[in-house]
């Protein structure tokens, strides 16, 4: 360990202050801390700090999207041979996934950071660990075959105009991850939604039945899975959102750590499971609805991307509501809003990504009232107050 | 959030459940060692917060009896500062801009005391207690809320507050500091109960059993529940939240006592009781000196200041100070606890390092409860933006947003601050918040700028 350091003080030198390279001081650090925790001690305040760090925190998302990660990499494979007609091998699969996901991690993390760290040196601040998440999300919840040059792109215009525009990590309003995906969706539909795009190379087989659950439902056909498969995961859909179980796993790391609101996520499944009922409703209403809105709740809850959003996109702290009241509300609404886009609109049935960039929004306007209870509370009892003393 | 619940008559209870106990290696025990007086003492001038002082003597070599004027207050001229001891000014030290740092005096062997004269104070008119307290240098024991600042003696505070339980990290116990001080500080109590129109205030740890919870004249609250349970601040927001324009005073539990002596014995004798903590103290005594006593006095072993920090109050609001100066004005405690400027591989793995406390649960220490953790200063990772959200609340026990309040000061909107609790808070409150932030961001000096900042613009 101490020779690596002396390696890496060696090196830092020119980067030091008066050093010639003193400017690219941002991203030496970056390096460095991301072997060593700073020499760094308190010089205000509170001698003594916590042990978490930023870093840490990030490092704990991570951590939560692994086993997603790595089911979607042997999913995408899987998809692929069954679609060929071929029963792969586990590693087959696995090895066909990874051999189109792990470019698109690199391009997302090689483009994202490069535009991080040239903020950083501009700015003169350090680089931030945000990005080490957004940048793993990105890939994630793209469809497979999407070319690089697109994920470059989102990654790009969801850096720029979604985060620096705002003022850097902790200022922005939407979610980057989000916003790349949203962008890419808008920037190049046919790369994005069909039932061409979901299995990797179908749009080379012929016959071709590799759609996702809501694209079916959508388009009025069969749904061709059970409960059980939604719920694994082993179904069509964009690489990582499918298997709610090991989604469900990432959510344990998540409320265990408390790195992610267990608030938002318990609302956002309750928020959608409330409208799926609303709609399931219907026919005892005497309205006839539709495969979509007869499509049973506890299953809108396993299909599409609905539980990774929820896990993984909702519970993003900086673009979600901050106070612990609104963050109910906020997850309710974000899933009761995913399901009526899903329903109510056929050409996109995956409205989970909408409903939560449409709540990004609206986070702080709820903030901006939970906290008002407060202020109000505290202007109250400054009327009561000459009462009091008179 | 916590409610105010009356049992019976009095006390009243007050149970506090956000918050965090941290619990560290170096404990004060309960040993009280009674020093006689320092070859030198000083009195630092920026020891009490936003001042002016105004010398009486512009040079050294004058003589002067404990209790007699060293400066004054240039906004609040009735609040004077005086000499804990009699002896000789041996220097006037002075920065930057001529700001006065110290006042060093060499005590005499035989003390004498200037006679302000014995008196009940519940038998002395207000303004005759009034006048005493702040003219016998009493006065700065008196701090004021809003603003953290020293209470003016023109004001008439709506209650007063003082604070028996320590619930801070390694903080002193004052049952014990007050022990062998309780005559006196009933009549503190008394003259105190003078000076408000409303009530006289005192918390008490709930649990340990003491003389201080049977004092008279004075509204008991029997506080339980973690760090910071035992702040002034959240036992005032509880009892008698202040309002816009309201003010509030609150003392340290040893002033009190010398104010009772004072009004006891016509002296004033400003004894402090010092309790040595943190892991890298060679001792954990209590000593009893006097006001203003040098650092070496009670640590007579020679501290390297480079490598442990030797920090004046306790380890999350004390100050560092070095090996040859002198313990605060208002000091219980002095913490020494080890630098931590060393690098740690791979720190920011989570559940690596679980030596290191952390109220997160991305660190296993937590499941251990009843362990006593080593601490040094580092500040385990660097500043960053605000982004985790809830950590907070969770060791803020008061109805106020703490984040949201942070980003008014920060960014200066005073109808914000406001709106939102900024009269009710010092730095002190935000002390925890700081330590359990995730970015690192330094809470307490925010929210001293932004007193600072509204005190200029509201006054």
């Amino acid at each position: 360990m101490n020779i690596i350091r002396k390696q890496l003080d060696k090196i830092r030198e020119p980067f030091e202050e008066g050093g010639k390279f003193e400017q690219y001081q941002p991203a030496i650090n970056a390096l460095d801390t991301f072997l060593f925790v700073p020499k760094y001690t308190t010089k205000k305040g509170a001698h003594i700090r916590d042990a978490v760090d930023l870093k840490r925190t990030m490092i704990t998302v991570i951590i939560a999207l692994i086993p997603a990660l790595l089911f979607g990499m042997w999913n995408a494979g899987y998809q692929h041979y069954v679609e060929l007609g071929q029963e792969p091998g586990i590693l087959e699969a696995f090895m066909h996934g990874a051999y189109k996901i792990v470019p698109m991690i690199v391009v997302s993390y090689g483009v994202g950071l490069a535009i991080e760290f040239f903020f950083a040196v501009k700015r003169g601040h350090e680089v931030n660990e945000g990005y080490l998440v957004t940048g793993l999300l990105i890939p994630m919840i793209m469809p497979i075959d999407i070319p690089l040059w697109m994920v470059a792109l989102s990654v790009i215009f969801s850096v720029l105009i979604a985060k620096e525009a705002f003022g850097g990590t902790g200022m922005n309003l939407l979610n980057p991850a989000l916003t790349a995906r949203a962008f890419a969706f808008f920037a190049y539909p046919t790369y994005m939604s069909g039932n061409k795009v979901w299995v990797s190379e179908a749009s080379n087989v012929d016959t071709i039945s590799g759609e996702t659950i809501l694209g079916a439902l959508a388009g009025g056909k069969e749904v061709a899975y059970n409960t059980a498969s939604m719920f694994s995961g082993v179904i069509p859909g964009s690489i990582s959102e499918t298997s709610t179980l090991l989604i469900l796993l990432g959510a344990g790391v998540l409320i265990f750590t408390k790195v992610g609101s267990w608030r938002i996520i318990l609302s956002g499944f309750a928020g959608a499971a409330a409208m799926g009922l609303i709609f399931n409703a219907l026919p005892s209403l005497g309205v006839e609805g539709n495969a979509l809105t007869n499509f049973p709740w506890y299953q809108h809850l396993i299909v599409g991307g609905l539980a990774f959003g929820v896990v993984f996109m909702a519970t993003d702290p900086v673009s979600g509501s901050q106070t612990n009241k609104g963050k109910w509300i906020y997850g309710f609404l974000i899933g009761f809003l995913g399901v009526m886009i899903r329903i109510f609109n056929p050409a996109y049935p995956e409205g989970i990504m909408l409903a939560i960039l449409l709540m990004n929004v609206f986070a702080p306007t709820i903030d901006h009232y939970v906290v008002g209870g407060n202020i109000k509370r505290r202007k109250k009892r400054l009327k009561t107050q000459p009462a009091k003393a008179a | 959030m916590q409610k105010f619940k009356a049992e019976q008559k009095m006390p009243t209870d007050l149970k506090v459940k956000k918050g965090l106990n941290l619990n560290l290696k170096g404990d004060a025990e309960r040993n009280l060692v009674k020093l006689d007086l320092p070859s030198k003492i000083a009195v630092k001038p920026p020891d009490f917060y936003g001042t002016v002082p105004k010398l009486i003597y512009k040079k050294p070599d004058v003589y002067v009896k404990a209790g007699d004027e060293l400066f004054y207050s240039k906004y609040a001229e009735r609040t004077r500062f005086v000499s804990p001891v009699s002896g000789k000014i041996t220097a006037i030290n002075r920065g930057a801009k001529r700001r006065v740092l110290s006042i060093e005096i060499e005590p005499d062997k035989k003390q004498e005391f200037k006679d302000f004269g014995k008196a009940n104070p519940l038998e002395l008119s207000v303004d005759e207690v009034k006048e005493k307290i702040f003219s016998s240098g009493c006065g700065a024991f008196i701090k004021q809320r809003p603003y953290d600042v020293l209470a003016n003696a023109d004001d008439t505070p709506k209650s007063i507050f003082i604070s028996t339980y320590n619930s801070a990290p390694l903080g002193p116990s004052f049952e014990f500091i007050l022990n062998d001080k309780m005559e006196d500080f009933q009549t503190g109590l008394d003259a105190l109960t003078q000076l408000t129109k409303g009530k006289v205030y005192v918390g008490v740890d709930k649990k340990a059993q003491s003389d201080l919870h049977n004092v008279k004249n004075a509204e008991i609250i029997r506080v339980s529940g973690p760090h910071p349970a035992g702040n002034v601040g959240v036992q005032i927001h509880n009892a008698d939240p202040i309002n816009a324009g309201e003010v509030v005073w609150t003392l340290r539990p040893e002033d009190v006592a010398i104010i009772g002596h004072l009004f006891n014995t016509g002296e004033y004798k400003p004894e402090r009781t010092i309790a040595i903590t943190g892991n890298a103290a060679p001792d954990h005594s209590y000593y009893r000196t006097i006001i203003g006593a040098p650092v070496a006095f009670v640590l007579p072993e020679k501290v390297d200041d480079s490598k442990i920090r030797i920090i004046s109050g306790d380890v999350l609001t004390g100050e560092a100070v070095e090996y040859d100066d002198y313990i605060n004005f208002y000091s219980n405690e002095l913490c020494l606890i080890p630098e931590g400027n060393t690098h740690r591989m791979f720190g920011w793995l989570p559940f690596k390092d679980n030596n290191i406390p952390s109220m997160h649960k991305t660190s296993f220490s937590w499941l251990f409860p009843k362990k006593k953790f080593d601490v040094n200063t580092n500040t385990n990772g660097e500043e960053r933006a605000l982004v985790v959200t809830g950590e907070m609340e969770e060791v803020m026990p008061m109805d106020i947003y703490p984040m949201q309040l942070l980003k008014a000061c920060m960014v200066g909107d005073i109808e914000k601050m406001e709106n939102l609790g900024i009269y009710e808070v010092i730095p002190e409150d935000f002390a925890l918040v700081e330590y359990v932030n995730t970015s690192k961001i330094n809470a307490q000096q925010i929210i001293r700028e932004a007193l600072d900042r509204v005190l200029l613009e509201v006054g």
